[in-house]
């Protein structure tokens, strides 16, 4: 969990009761009586929906209503592409969960391919590596890669939206107001932290789940899901990665794993790819572009930045909220069903059962030898990790 | 501490060039030589100016285990499998792969070939270790049909490397004492077993030792692969050599040596008199440290720092291989650890031991002498 390694986010109305307390000599009583009101303040504006834990801010990025509205804008602005076409929210859109499903694998920048499903933004704020590799340490810093990526959104430099974001009278306007910034002073970092604190803002839980589970509404859930959530603890062995707490659930472990996806496409050609990755990396290739654009590469996972042996082929732990709604799945949305998803684990890693295992595979995978009824139940369980928002979404359950 | 050649998938200074700019977003067009990035280097043996400076990767304790006709233990069998697979990631090549022993877990003929078949997919020369758990069916007579004798010498690169079988025991024991053979795997393979009997050596493979070691120059860098410490850690588990002080004493008058052993499916490291010790990890499973088990005084060596706990959800937790680099005659292990940080131990000459490369501190230390 990352509580505690950020101060909570404070509301603008607590921020000035603080800096007014510090200003002014008051007694004890009225100091507690305005620290009393600061702290409901800010648990209101920290709130975050039944079964998700208060979102992690920052310190040198505070939420404030200024900045999550500029960020907003910044995020759908198809301005800050090469061709004008494509803004953060082509591949995260709302209307699809932030994502952009069905797509197996994103379509950029004049319509060139990607090499990885777009994973949704919901509660991508309580992600402690950003990318299905992991290569963004923050949200901050994952927002300033795809406008430079060539299959993304193709800039070549950041120099179009400095020039956009410097002169647009509305941007001007809303970076006085966010970061009290004239237009010659904003850059990127600014920018960045926008789009960062709107993407704090879209927490996504208060599912079916979470009202049975941390709501205690013994019929929230249907019982053929509350046989899943059984399925899901034990013979299932899922929870162990997508983990669930106390109080909250992220149904991640924020770890990365070879659950068997995508590596067994370059099985054959690991002996030689291998080192001709090594030594590109070393005269300095854009990881970045690279795990975008080549196929081979990009199946390298979280090696390709970390050189771990132990990660050859290991990828993100996705959170399960909204999975129904955001098929296909894995990392290159090569599954395209809950059912198909959960018929490889239960092979044990191999989504056909006649194939061989990888030998990089997690020790974490095995057989599972489900039932059929553990099979639907469990899917029935996914099925109500989704949140009222996304509720009247199409889902991907079926067989 | 030695000066240390790094290993890196990608290739050394002296790595071949690639076929590397079929894509575009590799550019440009020569080869470079990569500088040390990878911390894939194992062993480092430094001593000897002649000798030379080479890698060997390390496996041991596989335990290859029949369920039925047919069919073996899955778990065991994906962590030999990936061991294997890994090691032939190693650019440049090992310059040969140590097989540490216990490849089978009851000594079968079934469970000899499945192991030799998966180790068969490793690209560098092999060079079996002994296991008491490769021996004690049918006295090592299949194992050594697959892999040759169970004890033996030979040099390279400057350096008198000999393997022993450590895992005999005495012949009483051995002989005259169970009505089957399975009865006679079964406790010697059981690790805390009353019924089990301390390895030696034995008196006529410490003979063939001591005329071998005649020839060798004293300042030659010795290295010995054991499965069996050849020292006493903890008697109940057999983490113990009965005749080590015998076979210490053979290899005294050596100015620089270096004993590598299995058996024990977890990290120790320690330094008696002239002779490094260093274990190795298991592919298999990972074994509680000794004092885990407090009824009687265990001897972890002190300067050993213990690895992780592992976790039992990730089967490979716990398990792993690792690379010896070799320089000039001592060795510098890189561990190769699932789910935790890898461990590096070298020798560090000024100290005259073995040392975890990241964790030198005395304050670092884990008190793990006494059992309370």
């Amino acid at each position: 969990m990352t509580r505690g390694s950020y101060p909570w986010y404070h509301s603008p109305a607590e921020r000035s009761v603080r800096s007014w307390l510090r200003g002014n000599g008051l007694s004890n009583i009225k100091a507690a009586l305005w620290c009393a009101l600061a702290w409901a303040a800010s648990v209101m504006a920290a709130e975050a929906p039944l079964g998700l834990p208060p979102v992690p801010i920052p310190a040198d990025n505070p939420m404030s209503d200024a900045k999550v509205a500029l960020g907003a804008r910044l995020f759908n602005d198809k301005r800050f592409s090469s061709t004008g076409l494509v803004s953060c929210s082509n591949c995260h859109a709302p209307d699809k969960a932030f994502t952009d499903s069905p797509l197996s694998t994103s379509i950029g920048i004049r319509n060139l391919p990607g090499t990885r499903n777009a994973p949704t933004l919901a509660n991508a704020a309580y992600f402690k590596r950003e990318f299905w590799d992991g290569r963004a340490a923050s949200l901050e810093d994952q927002a300033r890669r795809p406008f430079v990526n060539a299959v993304e959104m193709g800039l070549s430099d950041y120099t179009p939206i400095l020039q956009i974001v410097r002169s647009d009278p509305q941007y001007v306007a809303a970076f006085r107001s966010a970061f009290a910034l004239e237009p010659a002073a904003v850059d990127m970092l600014q920018v960045r932290q926008a789009i960062a604190a709107f993407e704090r803002t879209l927490l996504y839980a208060d599912s079916p789940f979470d009202r049975w589970y941390f709501g205690h509404e013994p019929n929230a859930m249907s019982e053929s899901a509350q046989r899943g959530f059984k399925v899901f603890l034990e013979d299932g062995r899922c929870q162990s990665c997508h983990t669930i707490e106390e109080t909250d659930a992220l149904f991640t472990d924020n770890r990365f794993h070879n659950i068997g996806v995508g590596i067994n496409a370059i099985r054959g050609d690991l002996l030689r790819l291998t080192p001709e990755l090594l030594l590109a990396k070393s005269r300095g290739i854009n990881v970045d572009k690279a795990v975008l654009a080549d196929q081979q590469i990009a199946e390298f996972g979280r090696f390709a930045l970390t050189e771990t042996i132990d990660d050859l082929g290991a990828f993100k732990t996705p959170t399960l909220r909204n999975v129904a709604v955001t098929a296909p799945y894995m990392h290159d949305g090569s599954l395209a069903t809950l059912r198909d998803v959960v018929d490889h684990y239960n092979n044990g890693g191999v989504t056909d059962p006649a194939d061989r295992v990888s030998d990089f595979l997690s020790g974490g995978i095995r057989p599972l030898h489900l039932t059929e009824q553990q099979i639907v139940d469990l899917i029935a369980f996914m099925e109500a990790l989704t949140s009222p928002q996304f509720a009247a979404l199409p889902t991907a359950s079926a067989p | 501490m030695t000066a240390r050649r790094q290993r890196t998938l990608a290739g050394t200074a002296a790595g071949v060039a690639l076929p590397i700019d079929r894509r575009g977003f590799l550019g440009g067009s020569a080869a470079l030589a990569l500088s040390a990035s990878l911390p894939l280097a194992l062993f480092e043996f430094a001593a000897a100016k002649e000798a030379g400076t080479f890698t060997i990767a390390h496996l041991a304790d596989a335990h290859i285990q029949s369920v039925r006709a047919g069919e073996f233990v899955r778990n065991w069998d994906r962590g030999l499998i990936r061991a294997v697979a890994e090691i032939n990631l190693l650019n440049p090549p090992p310059d040969f792969v140590v097989f540490g022993g216990d490849l089978a877990n009851f000594g079968t003929r079934a469970e000899l070939d499945h192991g030799a078949e998966i180790l068969s997919a490793l690209r560098p020369k092999l060079r079996c270790v002994m296991g008491e758990c490769d021996y004690y069916l049918d006295l090592g007579e299949y194992w050594s049909r697959l892999f040759g004798p169970p004890w033996y010498s030979f040099d390279h690169k400057g350096v008198h490397f000999v393997v022993l079988n450590s895992v005999l025991t005495y012949e009483e024991w051995t002989l005259h004492r169970w009505p089957t053979a399975e009865q006679r795997m079964g406790v010697m393979a059981t690790i805390d077993s009353p019924d089990s009997s301390p390895f030696l050596v034995g008196e006529p493979q410490r003979a063939w030792l001591a005329s071998d070691l005649m020839t060798v120059n004293k300042r030659t860098p010795v290295v010995v692969f054991s499965h069996a410490p050849l020292q006493q850690i903890y008697r109940d588990w057999n983490f113990w050599t009965e005749d080590a002080a015998e076979v210490q004493a053979l290899l005294a008058p050596f100015s620089n040596v270096t004993v590598i052993y299995g058996h024990v499916h977890q990290l120790q490291y320690n330094q008696i008199g002239n002779i490094a010790f260093h274990s190795v990890v298991a592919t298999a499973y990972p074994l509680p440290y000794p004092q885990s088990r407090a009824q009687r005084q265990s001897y972890l060596p002190r300067l050993t720092i213990p690895m992780n706990r592992a976790d039992p959800f990730f089967e490979r937790d716990g398990t792993g291989w690792q690379f010896l680099n070799l320089t000039t005659g001592r060795a510098d292990i890189y561990y190769n650890l699932y789910n935790n940080s890898p461990r590096n131990v070298a020798f560090d000459s000024a100290a005259g031991r073995p040392a975890d490369t990241s964790r030198q501190g005395s304050e670092l230390h884990t008190s793990i002498q006494s059992p309370y």
